[in-house]
C-alpha cells in the first residue's frame, strides 16, 4: 500500500513539476531562449505573492489574480529589453545574461528579504486539508488542485496556440521568423507576448510551490529550474503533453526513491533524467531529437 | 597575367606573418619575472595577503577553464562546480588514506579528468542552454551521490587530515606555492593548447561550426578535449581550495556560486581571451575584498556588471585594452602584415567576435 501511495503522490506532484516546466518549454519553443533565471523568477513570483497577501489581505488562492498580471507585465518588459537585446547578439549571450539574472535575483532576495524559508497560506483549509482512500493513502486537496491547474494551463496553452490569433502568430514566428515578419508580424511584440505568457505560468508555479512547500531564495535553482528541466527533457523537448508526462515520471521516481530512503528522493529523479539522456535523448514522447 | 605575377612578387616581398603586432619577446621575460616575484611573496608579505592571493589563484584557475569552455568551445557549463567539488573530495579521500594533500593534488586533478569522461558522454548530445542545465543537474547529482558516503563526511563534510604537526606559516607558504603552480600551469596549458592545432579547430568551430565540420575538423573530439582539460583545471582548483580551507563541505565545494564567479570573471574580463580572466580576477578580488562585509552585495554587483558587459561590451575589459593598445600578452593568433596596411589581424584566434555581431539576424 505504501508503494501505491508513493505512486499516487508522485503522479500528483508531477502536475506541480509540469507547471514549473511550462514557461521554460514555451520560451525555448518560441524564442529558442533557455532561461536560466526561470527558477529564480518563480521564487520571485512567490515573494511577490507574499507581499501582495501581506498588503491586500487577499486569500492565498486568489493572489494569482494580482501576481500573474504583474509577472506577465515583467515578462513582456524583460523580453522587449534585456532578453531581446541578448537574442540579437547570440545564443551564448542569452545564456550569460539569464545566468547573470539568476544570480542577481537569488542574491537580491537574500540581501533585501532574508535567507529564511517562507510559505504561502498556512492555516487555509483547502491548502492543509486532505482526504483519505483506504487507511494508508492520504491525498492533499492542494496537490489535486495543483494538478488540475497544471492540466488546465496546458490545455489552455494548447488551445491558445492552435486556435487564437496571437497563438497563430506565435507559432508562425517560432517556425520562421523572417517569413512571419514579411507577412506583417512584428516578431519582437510576439516574443513579448510569449514571454508574458511564460512568466504568467512561472508566477503560477511560484505560488503553487509556495503553497506546497517552504521556499527560500535558493529554492529557485536548487529545485524549480532543475526539476523543470528534468520534466522537459524526460518528456521530450517542445511537447506540452510530454512535459506533463515528464513531470509525472519525475514525481513518481522521486516518491519511489523517497520510499526506499527519504534522502534518495531528489537523487532518484535525477538518475531517471540521466537514464533518459542516455537511452532516449529525444525524450519519452518526441519523435525526433532536437537539442 | 602581369598583375598576378606582380602580386606574387609583392606577396613574397612584403607580406609577413607574425604572432603579434608588437614584439612580445619581452612579455615572456616579464611573465618569468612576475612568476618569480609571486613565488617570493611568502617571504615578503604577511600571511593574510598570501591567503587572499590563494583565493585569487583558485578563481583565476577556474575562470581560465570556464573561459576555455565558453569562450573557445562554445560550451556554457553551469556544472563546473562538480569538478571543483570532486577535486576537493579526491584530496580528502587520499588524505584520509595517509597521502599528503600536496601529493594528492595532482592525482586529484587527473582523477577529475578521468571522471569527466563519462559525464561528457551524458551531456555531449546537448547544445547551448540544455547543455548548461544538464551540467548543472550533473553537478547536483554528483553532490547527492557523494553525500551518501558517510565515511567521507556524508552531508556535513570532514576536516582535511594530514597536516597535524605542520608549522602554520610553512603550511600557508606551501598552500600559496601550490596555488601559484596550479595557476601558472593552467594558464600555460591554455596558452599552448590554443596555439596548437586544437586552438585552430576551436576557432573554426566558433566562427562557423558547419563549415568546420565539413572541412574535416573533429568538432566532437575537440569539444571533449576541452571539457576534460577544464575538468582537470577545476579539479586542481578544488584541490587547492580543500587544502586552503582545511576542510571539505559538500554544500560549499559543490556550490553553483563557483560557476557564477567563473562566468562573471570571464565575462567582465573578456570572453575568449587568455588575458580576460586575469583582468576579471583582479576586478573580482577587489570587489570581493571591499564589499565582503556586505554579504551578497558583491555577487549582485558582479552579476549586474556581467549582464551589462555581456550586452554592451562583449569583449570585456580586455577587449577595451586590446582595441586601444593592440597588446597581446598571450598571442595565439597571427598578425598579417600587408604592404598597404600597418598590419591586419589574421584569421586565427584573436577573440574577435565582431564578425558574428555584424552578421544580419
Amino acid at each position: 500500500m505504501a508503494w501505491v501511495n508513493a505512486i499516487i503522490q508522485g503522479i500528483l506532484t508531477g502536475g506541480l513539476y509540469a507547471l514549473f516546466a511550462c514557461g521554460l518549454s514555451l520560451m525555448f519553443g518560441v524564442m529558442k531562449v533557455v532561461n536560466l533565471a526561470h527558477g529564480d523568477l518563480a521564487i520571485f513570483g512567490g515573494y511577490i505573492a507574499l507581499g501582495v497577501i501581506a498588503v491586500t489581505h487577499v486569500p492565498v488562492l486568489w493572489s494569482f489574480l494580482i501576481v500573474v498580471p504583474i509577472m506577465a507585465a515583467l515578462g513582456y518588459v524583460m523580453q522587449r529589453t534585456m532578453i531581446q537585446a541578448s537574442l540579437d547578439r547570440s545564443v551564448l549571450t542569452t545564456l550569460l545574461v539569464t545566468f547573470g539574472l539568476s544570480v542577481v535575483i537569488e542574491n537580491g532576495l537574500l540581501q533585501f528579504v532574508n535567507a529564511d524559508s517562507h510559505s504561502l497560506g498556512i492555516g487555509n483549509s483547502i491548502i492543509t486539508k486532505s482526504f483519505s482512500i483506504g487507511s494508508q493513502i492520504q491525498i492533499a486537496y492542494l496537490l489535486v488542485l495543483i494538478f488540475a491547474v497544471a492540466v488546465a494551463v496546458l490545455l489552455g496553452l494548447q488551445y491558445f496556440l492552435s486556435s487564437s490569433r496571437y497563438g497563430r502568430m506565435i507559432r508562425a514566428v517560432a517556425d520562421d521568423r523572417e517569413a512571419a515578419q514579411l507577412s506583417g508580424v512584428d516578431y519582437r511584440h510576439v516574443f513579448g507576448i510569449a514571454a508574458a505568457i511564460a512568466f504568467g505560468t512561472v508566477a503560477l508555479a511560484g505560488i503553487a510551490y509556495g503553497m506546497y512547500s517552504q521556499f527560500a531564495p535558493t529554492t529557485g535553482t536548487d529545485t524549480i529550474l532543475l526539476f523543470a528541466f528534468a520534466a522537459v527533457v524526460i518528456g521530450g523537448l517542445g511537447s506540452l503533453w510530454g512535459t506533463l508526462l515528464g513531470g509525472v515520471v519525475l514525481g513518481v521516481a522521486q516518491q519511489l526513491g523517497a520510499q526506499i530512503n527519504i534522502s534518495y528522493e531528489v537523487l532518484a529523479g535525477y538518475l531517471v533524467l540521466l537514464a533518459v539522456l542516455v537511452f532516449r535523448p529525444q525524450g519519452l514522447t518526441a519523435r525526433k531529437a532536437e537539442s | 597575367m602581369s598583375t598576378v605575377t606582380d602580386t606574387q612578387v609583392r606577396s613574397e616581398e612584403k607580406i609577413r606573418v607574425t604572432r603579434s603586432r608588437r614584439n612580445v619577446a619581452w612579455t615572456g621575460l616579464v611573465a618569468i619575472v612576475v612568476i618569480v616575484v609571486l613565488a617570493l611573496f611568502p617571504y615578503i608579505v604577511y600571511s593574510g595577503t598570501t591567503t587572499i592571493m590563494v583565493q585569487a589563484f583558485i578563481v583565476l584557475t577556474m575562470s581560465s577553464m570556464w573561459n576555455l569552455l565558453a569562450g573557445y568551445a562554445g560550451l556554457v557549463s553551469v556544472g563546473q562546480q562538480a569538478f571543483v567539488g570532486l577535486g576537493a573530495y579526491f584530496v580528502l579521500i587520499l588524505a584520509i588514506n595517509g597521502i599528503s594533500p600536496f601529493a594528492a593534488l595532482p592525482v586529484a586533478a587527473v582523477a577529475c579528468g578521468v571522471a569527466s569522461l563519462p559525464l561528457w558522454w551524458l551531456v555531449s548530445r546537448l547544445r547551448s542552454g540544455y547543455f548548461a542545465i544538464a551540467t548543472w543537474v550533473l553537478a547536483a547529482t554528483v553532490m547527492l551521490i557523494i553525500e551518501r558516503f558517510s565515511s567521507i563526511g556524508g552531508g556535513t563534510g570532514l576536516p582535511l587530515p594530514g597536516f597535524t604537526g605542520w608549522d602554520p606559516t610553512l603550511l600557508t607558504a606551501y598552500t600559496y606555492w601550490a596555488g601559484l603552480a596550479v595557476t601558472v600551469l593552467a594558464l600555460a596549458g591554455t596558452y599552448l593548447l590554443l596555439r596548437g592545432r586544437l586552438g585552430l579547430v576551436l576557432t573554426a568551430i566558433r566562427d562557423d561550426e558547419v563549415a568546420a565540420r565539413s572541412s574535416g575538423a573533429r568538432v566532437g573530439l575537440a569539444r571533449m578535449l576541452v571539457f576534460v582539460v577544464a575538468a582537470v583545471g577545476c579539479g586542481a582548483a578544488g584541490a587547492v581550495l580543500a587544502i586552503s580551507q582545511l576542510q571539505v563541505q559538500p554544500a560549499a565545494v559543490f556550490s553553483v556560486q563557483w560557476t557564477a564567479i567563473m562566468a562573471f570573471v570571464v565575462i567582465i574580463g573578456g570572453l575568449g581571451t587568455i588575458e580576460g580572466p586575469i583582468l576579471g580576477t583582479v576586478v573580482y578580488m577587489v570587489l570581493q575584498q571591499t564589499l565582503a562585509s556586505y554579504n551578497a552585495w558583491y555577487l549582485i554587483i558582479l552579476g549586474l556588471v556581467a549582464i551589462v558587459v555581456a550586452l554592451f561590451a562583449r569583449r570585456g575589459l580586455w577587449g577595451l585594452v586590446d582595441d586601444h593598445l593592440h597588446v597581446r600578452l598571450f598571442p595565439v593568433g597571427y598578425w598579417l602584415w600587408t604592404p598597404d596596411s600597418a598590419g591586419r589581424r589574421g584569421s586565427k584566434g584573436f577573440g574577435r567576435r565582431s564578425r558574428r555581431a555584424g552578421r544580419p539576424a
